[in-house]
């Protein structure tokens, strides 16, 4: 039996002792002996929400299915197993082995959101590793960052000593297989370091210095070696029904925030949004081959005994084989007696067809995210949907028998009026206004919409990239302009609304979008006890502007400026394929409340067609 | 057809809560291809009763729960299937055929448990525990301080123990278990700790859980032998 790394004692004292056990279905266990690469893959938040990401699950996969690497998993330790953890000097470990994370080789880390920053620093802490990259030795693991928020690794570029950029399924392996040979030739770490630098998409931090002008703006950004390539491209798997995708996912025992089967359909979007960060960076679309969805589907229901299914992706209703596939899968999960849970299809006769069939109509609400609330801001953000649209479709649904509604903004977003804010209430009105036009015998009660309000964080790689931010209490303000508008409105008991915190937003507006600089802070804060800052109850603003002014830097040098398009920023030395010219271009498109037709309408030459596939070949097949 | 499925639950599995235990089993029935009836509507789920389960931190080698099966195979074979599809620290020990009735319910027949306790490492209260813990029980009235959520209550509990025994390092008891009687080993054994004047941590003993009893004419018998293995 596996010898677990906390006591009895501890495990008996913590909150929820399941996250730091393993042993769950599926999780793979190899002979230590057998194995050349230690490999832990870490989500740096608190298991329950690790557990959910599918991310993990397939990088976890494709590196154990190389029967000489053994990848493990470890999420950040909560708050009350971290202060025993140091009271012991206990080093952190992989749940499946138990063994310390110090003695692996790689210590992977996916970096989702801005807010998790202190969490990573919690792990490499709590793991007896250096913080800094350049107090580790090859008695230390290799620690390797990867996701979304790596573009724009720079707020945490001293703590890693690689960064992968893009989608980890083409390069990972080979970088593996680089790490063993420098291990058998005698390399420095150093040298490896280098040599990883030319593999395409891995970026060292350490190879790499920047210049500040007097203004604090970047003055240049260079190799500090001949020979590291000035640039970085990010890495997309062209075919992605021909490559790694788990068939037995880790069932996790205590609840999952998302405990089911997730089938991704499809990675990137064709629609252009010119908020959504996701939106850009994972262009081209690709869809994934129906049969070979409708394959993996029924294999890891089996796999994994989930009574849920979903789908992800950034737009379901855009792929090409959806009705295929969901006339499959419901008649597939209703012989099993799984749920589907639908994800956020556009409102029309199809989806409505679809929902009816797989959930409760008087219990389940519609979900439109309009983004914002008139069609002047909707074409800025160049969100293609109009009230003609969402009221038909919210039509069609009220005359099913659907009562509820979900409606998501954004506050704060470029150009924002006060005609926009307001036009957020009179959206909701307007739905209102349809659904009692249905006379009252064959409408389900009142009904209830719920409206809420996220702030808007410009982040890079975006056409938002240069537009300015707001003080906490602007955006405050600018949800007490919704707020009082909604209730001055004839439904308005019909209608719920909530408003996300500002506080928040400024610091993962600053975090987004910082330099090399901020990694000072993020590491003073960790010192001060700064973790967990995603979560409410943990997270202290008063904290990290304290430091922010003890380390002399202006938090609104990242917040309150709109940075002009000539400036360097710090991620421009990454190639995400997508052309800071066409971000450029759709800034000023944005000014001139000009929409972009969406990549099957038309392709508007944004880049991404370097990679020679996806959407960008459809098109002209 | 109603079963009843016998699975004991050690090791790491010891920190798996009952809830969570649950929805492993429910996880667990469909990876075996178990036919599960279940209920109806939008969210069928199946209805898995289980007889009184234990806290976090016990094991047990005499865990119970019923089900209700559609269609169904030997005993061997189910028991085949589930096995291969267990964690280290889960094995299903029997499967059987109940009889269909409320009265049948594992549930509602649990009158007594077997408990093996031990003291963990740094935790024996004192050298001559043995011989403490044998005066400990001779005596007519053990009074404890029982806590419900609202009301503390003064209860003899030398009557919920039915018998005992010590075997070197450890100590053996049948205890009440179930509805109308409940009581843990853990209570008997703060009350030990008690009796000697011995500080009382809940970390001090480690309890598992050995067997689970239903009353019947003839006494104690298990709650496996209350049905049929199907063949």
């Amino acid at each position: 039996m596996r010898k677990l790394a906390l006591s009895d004692e501890i495990l008996l004292t913590v909150d929820k002792p399941a996250r730091y056990i393993g042993n769950e279905v599926n999780a793979v266990i190899k002979n230590r002996d057998d194995v050349d690469v230690r490999f832990c893959m870490c989500f740096p938040d608190v298991y329950e929400i690790g557990m959910s990401h599918l991310g993990i699950q397939i990088l976890y996969d494709m590196l154990n299915s190389d029967e000489h690497i053994w990848c493990e998993r470890v999420y950040s330790p909560w708050p009350d197993l971290d202060k025993i953890m140091r009271e012991k000097q206990i080093p952190l470990f992989g749940l499946e082995s138990q063994d310390p994370i110090k003695d692996f080789d790689f210590l992977g880390i996916t970096i989702q959101y801005e807010m998790c920053y202190t969490n990573i620093l919690q792990v490499i802490d709590l793991s007896q590793i250096p913080l800094r990259a350049k107090d580790r030795t090859w008695e230390h693991p290799i620690v390797i960052g990867g996701g979304p928020c790596v573009s724009n690794p720079e707020p945490l570029a001293a703590f890693f000593d690689l960064f992968y950029m893009g989608e980890g399924e083409t390069e990972m392996l080979p970088l593996v297989e680089l790490y063993r040979e420098c291990r058998k030739n005698g390399d420095f770490r150093e040298d490896f370091l280098i040599k990883a630098a030319q593999i395409p998409g891995i970026y060292v931090p350490s190879l790499y210095k920047t210049t500040y002008h007097e203004d604090g703006t970047i003055a240049s950004f260079e190799p500090i070696y001949e020979g590291v390539p000035s640039t970085v491209k990010k890495q997309v798997v062209m075919d992605i029904s021909d490559t790694y995708y788990p068939k037995a996912p880790v069932v996790p025992f205590i609840k999952a925030t998302q405990d089911r089967v997730t089938l991704e359909i499809q990675r990137g979007c064709i629609r252009g949004c010119r908020f959504c960060q996701a939106g850009m960076l994972y262009r081209p679309t690709r869809e994934r081959n129906v049969e070979y969805l409708k394959k993996q589907a029924v294999e890891m229901m089996k796999n994994t005994g989930h009574e849920e299914l979903s789908l992800s992706s950034l737009s379901s209703s855009d792929y090409s084989g959806l009705q295929e596939l969901l006339t499959f899968l419901i008649d597939a999960c209703n012989e099993r007696a799984i749920n589907i849970s639908l994800p956020s299809l556009r409102i029309d006769a199809f989806s409505l067809d679809v929902m009816s069939k797989v959930q409760d109509v008087r219990r389940s609400s519609l979900t439109f995210a309009p983004e914002a609330g008139s069609q002047r801001l909707r074409d800025v953000i160049n969100k293609g949907l109009t009230e003609e649209v969402i009221l038909k479709g919210a039509g069609e649904a009220f005359e099913g028998g659907w009562n509820k509604v979900k409606l998501y903004f954004m506050l704060g977003l470029p150009t924002e009026t006060e005609e926009d804010m307001k036009g957020i209430a009179h959206l909701a009105e307007a739905i209102a206004k349809r659904y009692y036009e249905i006379p009252k015998d064959r409408r389900n009660g009142k009904c209830q919409i719920t409206i809420s309000t996220s702030f808007f964080v410009p982040k890079p790689f975006t056409p938002f990239q240069w537009a300015t931010m707001h003080r906490p209490e602007e955006y405050i303000n600018r949800a007490k302009i919704v707020k009082n508008e909604i209730r001055s409105q004839l439904n308005q008991k019909s209608m719920k609304y909530n408003w996300h915190e500002a506080d928040v937003t400024v610091l993962e507006g600053i975090l987004a979008r910082g330099d090399r600089r901020i990694g000072d802070v993020i590491e003073k804060v960790y010192q001060k006890g700064a973790v967990f800052d995603a979560w409410n109850e943990y997270f202290d603003m008063d904290t990290w502007m304290e430091t922010f002014s003890e380390l002399n830097l202006d938090p609104d040098f990242y917040t309150m400026r709109e940075r002009s398009v000539e400036e360097i920023l710090p991620w421009d030395f990454i190639d995400v394929g997508v052309s800071k010219k066409f971000l450029i271009r759709e800034w000023e498109r944005a000014k001139n409340e000009t929409i972009t037709p969406n990549c099957r309408e038309k392709c508007s030459g944004c880049g991404a067609g370097v990679f020679g596939g996806g959407i960008c070949i459809e098109n002209k097949g | 057809m109603k079963i009843r499925v016998k699975f004991s639950k050690t090791g790491a599995m010891k920190f798996i809560g009952h809830l969570d235990i649950m929805r492993y089993f429910q996880k667990a029935l469909r990876r075996a291809d178990i036919d599960v009836a279940f209920t109806g509507g939008y969210s069928p789920h199946m209805i898995l009763s289980f007889a009184a389960p234990i806290g976090v931190g016990v094991e047990s080698l005499g865990e119970y729960f019923d089900l209700e099966l559609k269609t169904w195979d030997s005993s061997k074979e189910m028991m085949r299937r589930l096995n291969s599809t267990m964690v280290e620290g889960v094995e299903i020990l029997s499967i059987i055929q109940i009889p269909d009735g409320k009265a049948s319910k594992a549930m509602s027949l649990v009158a007594a448990a077997d408990y093996q306790v031990s003291f963990r490492e740094g935790y024996v209260p004192c050298e001559n525990w043995q011989e403490k813990f044998e005066e400990f029980m001779d005596r007519p009235m053990i009074t404890v301080l029982k806590k419900t959520k609202k009301t503390e209550q003064e209860m003899n509990i030398r009557p919920l123990i039915h018998q005992y025994h010590i075997d070197a390092d450890r100590i053996f008891m049948q205890v009440s278990t179930g509805s109308a009687m409940n009581l843990k080993p853990d209570l008997v054994m703060e009350a030990f700790y008690e009796y000697l004047d011995a500080q009382w941590n809940p970390l001090s003993v480690m309890v598992t859980r050995l067997e689970v009893y239903a009353e019947t004419e003839n006494g104690f018998v298990s709650l496996e032998s209350l049905g049929d293995i199907i063949e």
